[in-house]
Formats: C-alpha cells, structure tokens, sequence
C-alpha cells in the first residue's frame, strides 16, 4: 500500500506555480498572437484572389495537419539551422503554439463568417458600406457571438497541448513537475496535484466563459437561443 | 418635361454565365415617380432592381445617376471603383424581401447604423435622425427593441427606416411583402404608400397588384428580360395589349379592379 506524503509537493509548491505561471504566460501569449493570425489567414482563405486563398488554404491545412510536437521541433532545432536566430525554448513555444492555434482559429472564423447569411452583406452593402465596414460592425460581431463555444473549446485543447514544451526544457508546469518527481521521488503525489492544478485552471476558464456566453446571450442574438 | 432622371438605364444587360435575365433594358424615372415592376418569377424585375444599386454588376449598359454616368468607361468597358458604388448605395436606399435587420442592434441602432458608420455623422445628430424616421414609420415606440422582439411588419417597417436615415434621392423596393404574413403587409405598403405621397422617388418590385394599381404613376411589365409593355396603371392593369402581361393579369385572379 502506498503511503501518500504531499508534504514535499507543498514545500515546493512555489515551484509547481512558477510552472503553472509559464503554461499561463505561453498559452495566453499564443492566443493573442493566435487570434488575429487566425481571423487574418481565415480572411485570406475566404478571398476571391485564387492565390491569396491557395496560399492561406495551404498554411492553415499543414499546420492543422502535423503533429503539434514536429512543428515545436521544428522551429526549436530545424529554424536556427535554416536562419540565424538564436531560439530560446520560450520563443519557439510561443511561435509554434501562436502559429498553430492560428491555423485552427482560422477555421474556426471561416466558420463563422460562413455562417451568416448573405443577406447581412446585402444590407450593410445597401447603405453604402465597404467590405471593411461590413466585416466590422456587421458581419464579426455576430460570427464572434457564434464561435465562442468552438473558440473556447480550442483554447482549452490549446492550454493542454503546451505540455509539449517541457520537451524543450521550457519550464512550464510539466516541466517543473517532471523535476519535482525526480527530486522528490514522489511522481504519484506530484502528478496528482499538477492534474489538479490543470483541472482547476480549465475549469475556472471553462467557468468564466459560460457566463461570457450568458452575457451574450442577453444583447440580442447568440449561440444560446 | 424638364424634370430630371433621378435613373436612367441604358441598354443594360445581365448575364449569369450563359443564362440572360436581362437583355437590354431602358428605364428612365423621373423625380418623384413611382415606378411598380411586375412579370413572372424569372423575369428579371428583381434583376433590373439590383443592377440600378449595383448589388449585380451589369454585363453591359450604363447606369445614371442624377444625369451622371455610374463608373468610367475604359477601352470600351465599362470600370466601377467600390469607394464610387459604395457612395452611390448610400444615395439610392434598399429595402429587400427578407428585411435584413442586424440582429446585434436594436431597432434605433440599425436606424443609426449608416449614418455614423458610413456617412460619419455625430451620435446625437444620427440618433435624431433615427428616432424621426421610426417615428415615420410609426414605429418610435419599438426604438429599443431588438429585430427579435419585432413581427414581420415591424421589421420591414425598420428596415424601411433604415434605408430613409441615409437620406436617399431614391428608393428601391424589391418584393417586401412577400415574406410577410397576409396580415401584415397592410402596415408595410401603408408606409411606402406615404412615401409616395411625399413624393419620394421609388422603384417598386411587388407581386401586390391592387397596391400597384393605387401606388404607381408607371407600371412596366417584364417578361423574359425585356419590358413588354409599359404606361399608367390604369391602361396596363386593365387593359393589356400583350398576351403575356394578360396571362398574367389572369394567373392573379384575386386581383379586382375598383370599379
């Protein structure tokens, strides 16, 4: 029978948060960059330039095809060979997540924008709006609103994927735990509360945005109906 | 006859790959006529309507606006720039089949809209300008009201509002009642009939023959994309020279004549 000890997982508890502060720092950095790299490729993809779309189509289709760990290799070992820059592993987390994301986040906006009927553009046409103006204030707004649950769902799928980056000795909340256990020799009570801590941070997200969506729903039309 | 064309079409064509819906039309309206399109589905009045506000880019033609040629011709062809057309859609306002609401925005907001996104006027400016031309539609009271919360009639209403707030020297009008429950289209055309009355200058699409008959200084009758026959409502709705435009007289068999 194992006899559970936390005592040592708590005593380094500081160290499990410093871990848990950098999967934080890369994903959200990941998501800013991610978002608008995704609304912008989804936008070129929707373009009736065959070659602006052929290009984004190509982007967004390879890197929602490789593994999310090739494409961290890759740009860890693979890109300072090719260019000269020096690739620390907080760089390349955030480049190959930001980028990654970005690709599925595309999807996510063609999806939306697709969503909404023609007759939309027709309106905001017909009272002398742009392209751009329409997509601002008629067309995304009402998209955003439907491709929350997806947008959240990605994001979740994205906050665990960074567990990869300890792979690159960046020392996220993976990292410092695979540390911990071999300092300690307590892996058991130390994966514990890192499942632990990733439960709470999903669920505190998963939390928030139900009322997000909630909020939503009262200013007119939404995904709840 | 010195009263200027608020429209004019010359020679305009439209083609959908190798279908012609239309083949080669001229419409002249003058300012403050009301022109009512009738003919089959098919027969390319909604077509036509759409050319004239260039949501459909016409194959061959031109377009005027206020005697002014709509694009430039380049080697023959005929160029539209989007700042250009954008500009001419916010004087020449829309009311489509479907109303179009923005559903993210109240009543008052979709009013407001294109008065401060496109024409860059102040808040308080547009929101003055909104709630009078609620008002003129009868429907200031809704002004807080999301699309949602708004029947059929309501809506159209506010999207009629919506057209007016860019202050256009004319209307078009494509099929607004046909979505609409038997019920409600009396509130809708009441509206477009007042219109009339102020002697907005319209270009109306409608299946609606007893309005037209009341509403109308012109009626043309498309069929096939060309205009069939065309003068006073009182000539063409009650005496047709075309076998065409009879037998379609004859399909709406509900429609009676005032005597």
């Amino acid at each position: 029978m194992h006899q559970w000890d936390f005592s040592p997982v708590f005593s380094n508890l500081d160290f499990l948060l410093l871990g848990l502060y950098h999967t934080f720092l890369v994903t959200a950095l990941a998501l800013s960059f991610g978002i608008p790299i995704g609304l912008a490729l989804a936008l070129c993809r929707l373009s009736r330039f065959r070659l602006v779309s052929g290009v984004a189509t190509f982007i967004i289709e390879f890197f929602r095809t490789t593994p999310p760990l090739v494409q961290l290799f890759w740009f860890f070992f693979a890109l300072p060979i090719l260019i000269d820059v020096r690739m620390t592993p907080f760089v390349a987390s955030v480049a190959t997540f930001s980028i990654q994301s970005s690709a599925f986040f595309a999807e996510i906006f063609r999806g939306g924008i697709n969503s909404i009927e023609r007759g939309q553009w027709e309106a905001a046409k017909a009272i002398g709006m742009s392209y751009r103006q329409s997509l601002r204030r008629i067309i995304l707004p009402q998209a955003v609103k439907r491709m929350i649950p997806a947008f959240l769902e990605r994001s979740i799928e994205l906050l665990k994927t960074t567990t990869l980056i300890s792979t690159v000795s960046y020392a996220d909340l993976m990292f410092q735990a695979n540390e911990l256990a071999q300092k300690t020799f307590r892996p058991l009570e130390v994966y514990t509360v890192v499942a632990l801590m990733y439960f709470f941070l999903i669920f505190g997200f998963s939390y928030a945005s139900i009322h997000v969506e909630r909020f939503l729903a009262k200013s007119g039309e939404s995904t709840m109906r | 006859m010195s009263a200027e064309a608020v429209v004019e079409v010359r020679g305009l064509v439209k083609r959908f790959g190798d279908l012609e819906v239309l083949k080669g039309i001229d419409l002249k309206v003058r300012e403050g006529e009301t022109v009512v399109l009738l003919g089959v589905s098919g027969s390319g009045k909604s077509t036509l309507l759409r050319c004239i506000n260039f949501m459909e880019t016409p194959t061959e033609g031109r377009v005027f606006e206020s005697g002014k040629l709509v694009g430039t011709e380049k080697n023959g062809r005929m160029v539209y720039r989007e700042r250009e057309l954008c500009a001419l859609r916010t004087r020449i306002g829309m009311v489509f089949q479907h109303f179009n609401l923005f559903p993210h925005m109240t009543a008052l907001q979709n009013v407001m809209e294109g008065q401060t996104t496109v024409l860059r006027e102040s808040r308080e400016a547009a929101e003055k300008n909104a709630i009078e031309q609620l008002r003129r539609v009868g429907l200031e009271d809704k002004a807080f009201e999301y699309p949602a919360r708004l029947s059929g009639g309501q809506k159209q209403r506010v999207a009629i509002a919506r057209a007016l707030s860019m202050n256009p020297r004319v209307m078009l009008f494509d099929e607004v009642t046909s979505a609409l429950d038997p019920e409600l289209v009396g509130e809708v055309l009441k509206a477009i009939r007042q219109l009339a009355d102020e002697g907005m200058t319209m270009i109306i699409v409608t299946h609606e023959l007893g309005f037209a008959y009341h509403v109308a200084d012109r009626v043309l009758f498309l069929d096939g994309g060309e205009i069939i026959e065309q003068g006073p409502p009182a000539e063409i709705l009650v005496k047709p020279e075309t076998r065409r435009a009879k037998e379609f007289l004859e399909g709406h068999s509900l429609f009676k004549l005032p005597d």
